[in-house]
């Protein structure tokens, strides 16, 4: 991961209503919530500005109706925007011609789908050999490479298969197989696991991850289950009602959520597996090193136990092995059972 | 409708259902004080006294139309009707082929030998679906070999080559305008009213301007059937591109269709099945006009039936009808099995493996010309092997006729005298104000101003037509037809929604009715009651209980399975579950199949004024005779009209109850 910025969004809107771009420009393109409703329009995304940096998997979460889904199709201007400027790898998308964009989506974009979207009428290898067949590649050449993507994918010996013969699981896989067939470089996921049962939502996320660890892709993922945005995300962009409220990586939205309703949605996660030692640490004068240290990157549910065991509180040390901190025990305890304590200590 | 329904029909008090009956009935109560006008629509002087009959010269302008049509010459070169003609030309290179492929034979060449025919339906059959419908498809071709003592084999192959230009022609023109109206909203909005009309508009109302423009003979037939049948393509393509998740569009987008590629490489295999769905109809309507086109001279079965009716010659046009009822069925199965039919995998191996029913297919065609090289037999059935049992036939109904003549009598006499007659005298004492007047309200209470200002036109066009007082008949008769479609039809789907085997067999029985053509209805209306208003109302009836039947069981059953268990807990006796659960839940659906109910009833109401009535139906016919096309155009649209003023209203009603259920539309 680099901060080399892939896509960048300023300002981004989307609103429904009648006219809403002479709308958005008579309020000087920052309309207040009172004005939209007053105006009855429908807000899908507000003023929403964020980068995806090249290499990383940046989640978009929120619950139904936030604007997730409409925020990554206007990235891939699936759907237009109102406002705003949306640049995808230096080009400004918001006045690409319609003859660029079919390029920009042969070659750069990716997306898989939450019902999968396959064509019903075509077989595995036809469904995922069809972007490069739409950029007219011939029959032998563009089979050969869906045949390479299909092993990639795990789906052997099942290249001849139609969609309605396929589970669930295996469709999704096709669906993945198909939106990296024409090796794009940024990979856009609708919530793609949702309509998966947890068992399989759960192979396919590591799968994912395994597809992620070889082709290090920029990723931007949706989905409305905490729990996928922490297993996979790199970073994670809180919406709420149409407004990015948060982004950050997962351990920073816990200890230091930036609204009551980040606070609320991030309350009953595991905390012991997302917070390091650092982020409970208290400072100490100590200057030798107790029974027993911890690292200050360590996970708190990889230590706790050791450190219940210990009488007193342990010392933390740093990267380079130096004294940065001590750990309460306390503190653990009241992390692991989730007692009101924490949000008070964090 | 958008917007909350008005709290007052929230609860539907009698007080409040019975309004808009009021004017209504004041007015026919106080006929004795109306003017003459109010009772009877007047007729009018314009363009010349005499020469109308109505208050408004409708049919005079559009003879004026097509008068101008027929001779007006665009740019000094030629007429509208030069380039019609030229159309009509243009039809006769392809039933040039399907004729001489069929019967006719290419000089040298002849044509499909019968035993090639019956080969490859069963080919079909078996890929389609399996041996039954195979036994179906090589089944029915035999029997058309079989029983062609008379001549059926050639006469269906005329039938069939007629079909079989009429079809691809309907759907590519159903599919094309389809597309384009579901790409386009503007083109929507002039299409699905157009549909509208075309789709009620009795058939033989344009046959007069279709053989002025097109000329008569199997040319002017098809383009007629063409007419007729694109409609429900168009229909079902709009319906399949607008079904197609949105999702899959996404896909197609962002592998970078172009919009071409998108159509045909997303957009219309996907919507396959409705599109398959649209060609079946296609078939379904293309044969109903078999008959209808043999007014304008297609050759064919149709027109041989028709003419045996006439003659009274009842045991042979039976033989022709199951001619007809067995080549509609094999079609309907057959096109039907096609819209269900899954891309199937090909299996690895040699050419008969991956393609096994080509290989059979090349086999029968190979091996059926090498039969017919041999003997003639395979050609044709030789005429001492074939059969007809139109005299057995004749003698049966003779025996049936005459046995059953007195109780039949009586029956039809009384049907006549005590209720026929007394609700025609009733329905012609309305004055035409006073029905206006109702329409009128019913619209304000169920869409106020625009849905009742648009029946009222629907009603004054009638009105101002001078062909009230037939269409006042006309109305008699679809009325009486469904006060006895509706007696019959609901409790016949409520007994077939209780169990699971007694739907199945009642919905296979209406499919199976509703694949017979039209005319065939006649055959026993006519042997039972001879002509009368018996029965054309008898034939109206058989068909017409389709609908209603087919919508109530739909509606019973389909009651969300929730409610019925809460019910079931609640502690209701079987009979408290009908009426208190089941029937307000079906009752939208119900509506719904009143109104397919009068949609058959009025087209069938055409048909029977062959038989001889006295509505709207034998005036299109005498228009038919006198080659007056404006008059028989004026004439379908007041048919048209009816069936539109009632299906406004019974719909919108039908939506209003669902959204007072909740059900999501």
């Amino acid at each position: 991961m680099t901060d080399e910025k892939k896509i960048s969004c300023r300002n981004v809107w989307k609103l429904y209503g009648d006219d809403p771009a002479g709308f958005l420009a008579s309020h000087n393109n920052k309309p207040t919530t009172q004005a939209i409703r007053d105006g009855n329009y429908i807000p899908a995304v507000r003023d929403a500005t964020i980068d995806v940096h090249t290499g990383e998997i940046l989640v978009i979460m929120g619950l139904s109706g936030s604007g997730k889904s409409t925020l990554v199709r206007c990235m891939s201007k699936l759907i237009d925007p109102t406002g705003g400027e949306i640049d995808f790898d230096g080009t400004d998308l918001l006045r690409a011609s319609k003859e660029e964009l079919i390029e920009i989506r042969r070659h750069k974009m990716g997306m898989v789908f939450q019902n999968f979207a396959l064509l019903p009428h075509r077989n595995v290898i036809q469904n995922i050999a069809f972007p490069l067949e739409v950029q007219g590649i011939n029959k032998e050449e563009r089979e050969a490479k869906a045949r390479e993507i299909i092993e990639l994918v795990g789906l052997e010996g099942r290249d001849k298969y139609f969609p309605r013969e396929l589970s669930g699981g295996q469709q999704q896989r096709v669906g993945l197989a198909r939106s990296l067939a024409a090796e794009p470089d940024v990979w856009f996921l609708d919530e793609p696991f949702s309509a998966l049962d947890p068992l399989i939502r759960k192979e396919m996320q590591n799968e994912f991850l395994r597809l992620q660890n070889m082709l290090h892709k920029t990723i931007v993922f949706i989905t409305h289950d905490f729990d996928e945005a922490i297993r996979l995300a790199d970073r994670i962009a809180i919406m709420f009602e149409g407004e990015i409220v948060q982004v950050g990586t997962a351990e920073e939205l816990i200890t230091n959520p930036a609204t009551d309703y980040v606070a609320e949605f991030t309350r009953d996660i595991p905390r012991a597996k997302l917070l390091s030692v650092a982020s409970l640490m208290q400072p100490t004068k100590k200057k030798k090193a107790g029974k027993l240290s911890v690292k200050a990157s360590d996970r708190i549910a990889s230590v706790a136990s050791a450190v219940l065991m210990q009488p007193d509180d342990v010392t933390v040390l740093d990267d380079a092995g130096k004294i940065c901190g001590e750990l309460s025990r306390d503190q653990v305890a009241a992390i692991l059972f989730d007692t009101e304590t924490t949000s008070a200590g964090a | 409708m958008a917007g909350p329904v008005p709290a007052t029909e929230q609860m539907p008090s009698r007080l409040n259902m019975m309004a808009p009956m009021i004017p209504f009935a004041l007015l026919w109560l106080f006929k004795p004080l109306l003017p003459s006008w109010a009772i009877v629509p007047p007729k009018s002087c314009l363009g010349g006294c005499g020469t109308i009959e109505g208050l408004i010269p409708f049919v005079d302008w559009v003879n004026a139309g097509i008068q101008f049509l027929r001779s007006y010459e665009i740019f000094g070169l030629f007429t509208f009707r030069d380039i019609t003609r030229s159309i009509a030309r243009g039809i006769d290179v392809p039933l040039d082929f399907t004729e001489a492929l069929l019967y006719k034979g290419f000089g040298a060449v002849g044509p499909m030998p019968w035993v090639m025919i019956v080969g490859l339906m069963i080919v079909f059959g078996l890929y389609l679906r399996g041996w039954r419908l195979a036994l179906l498809g090589g089944g029915t071709f035999f029997y058309l070999s079989l029983f062609s003592l008379r001549g059926i084999w050639e006469l269906s192959m005329k039938t069939l080559s007629a079909i079989a230009v009429s079809v691809p022609l309907a759907a590519i023109i159903g599919l094309l305008i389809g597309i384009a109206a579901a790409k386009r909203q503007r083109i929507a909005m002039v299409v699905a009213p157009m549909l509208n009309i075309l789709q009620s508009l009795p058939h033989f109302s344009y046959l007069i301007i279709v053989a002025i423009f097109f000329g008569v003979g199997a040319k002017a037939g098809v383009i007629a059937t063409v007419i007729f049948a694109f409609p429900p393509m168009t229909r079902l393509t709009m319906l399949g591109l607008r079904e197609i998740s949105s999702e899959v569009r996404e896909a197609g987008i962002m592998a970078g269709c172009t919009r071409w590629q998108m159509l045909y490489k997303v957009e219309i295999p996907s919507a396959r099945s409705a599109l398959m769905l649209g060609v079946n109809q296609v078939i379904m309507q293309c044969l109903a006009m078999v008959v209808i086109a043999s007014f304008i001279g297609q050759p064919g079965l149709g027109h041989d039936l028709l003419t045996r009716l006439q003659n009274l010659r009842l045991g042979q046009a039976f033989e022709i009808g199951v001619a007809v009822v067995l080549i509609a069925v094999t079609l309907d199965r057959f096109s039907q099995a096609l819209v269900e039919k899954e891309p199937e995998r090909i299996k690895d191996g040699p050419l008969w493996v991956r393609h096994p029913y080509l290989c059979a297919i090349a086999l029968i065609i190979v091996g059926s010309i090498g039969l017919a090289s041999l003997t003639e037999a395979a050609v044709q059935l030789p005429k001492e092997y074939t059969v007809s049992i139109s005299s057995y036939l004749d003698a049966m109904i003779k025996f049936i006729t005459t046995s059953l003549f007195t109780p039949l009598g009586i029956l039809r006499d009384f049907l006549l005298v005590y209720v026929f007659m007394p609700t025609k005298a009733t329905f012609q004492s309305m004055p035409w104000v006073a029905v206006m007047a109702l329409i009128g309200c019913v619209g304000w209470k169920l869409g106020r101003w625009k849905l009742a200002l648009t029946v009222m036109a629907f009603v004054f066009f009638i009105a101002a037509s001078g062909y009230w007082v037939r269409a006042v008949i006309t109305l008699y008769m679809v009325f009486v037809a469904l006060c006895i479609c509706a007696a019959i039809g609901i409790p016949l789907g409520i007994w077939a929604a209780k169990k699971d085997r007694r739907t199945k067999f009642v919905l296979g029985l209406c499919d199976t009715f509703q694949t017979f053509p039209s005319f065939i209805y006649l055959l026993p209306a006519v042997m039972l009651f001879q002509i009368s208003d018996v029965s054309a109302i008898f034939a109206i009836v058989v068909y017409a209980t389709i609908p209603i039947t087919r919508y109530t069981i739909f509606g019973l059953r389909n009651v969300p399975s929730q409610i019925v268990e809460a019910a079931l807990t609640s502690g209701c006796t079987e009979r408290q579950m009908l009426w208190k659960v089941r029937m307000p839940m079906a009752f939208p659906e119900m509506l719904l199949g009143l109104n397919q109910t009068l949609m058959f009833a009025l087209f069938m109401v055409m048909i029977a004024g062959f038989i001889g009535t006295v509505d709207l139906s034998q005036e299109i016919f005498r228009a038919l005779s006198f080659n007056d096309g404006g008059k028989g155009l004026v004439i379908g649209l007041c048919v048209s009209l009816i069936g539109l003023t009632a299906d406004r209203l019974l719909v919108e009603w039908s939506n209003q109850q669902k959204k007072r259920l909740g059900f999501a539309n």
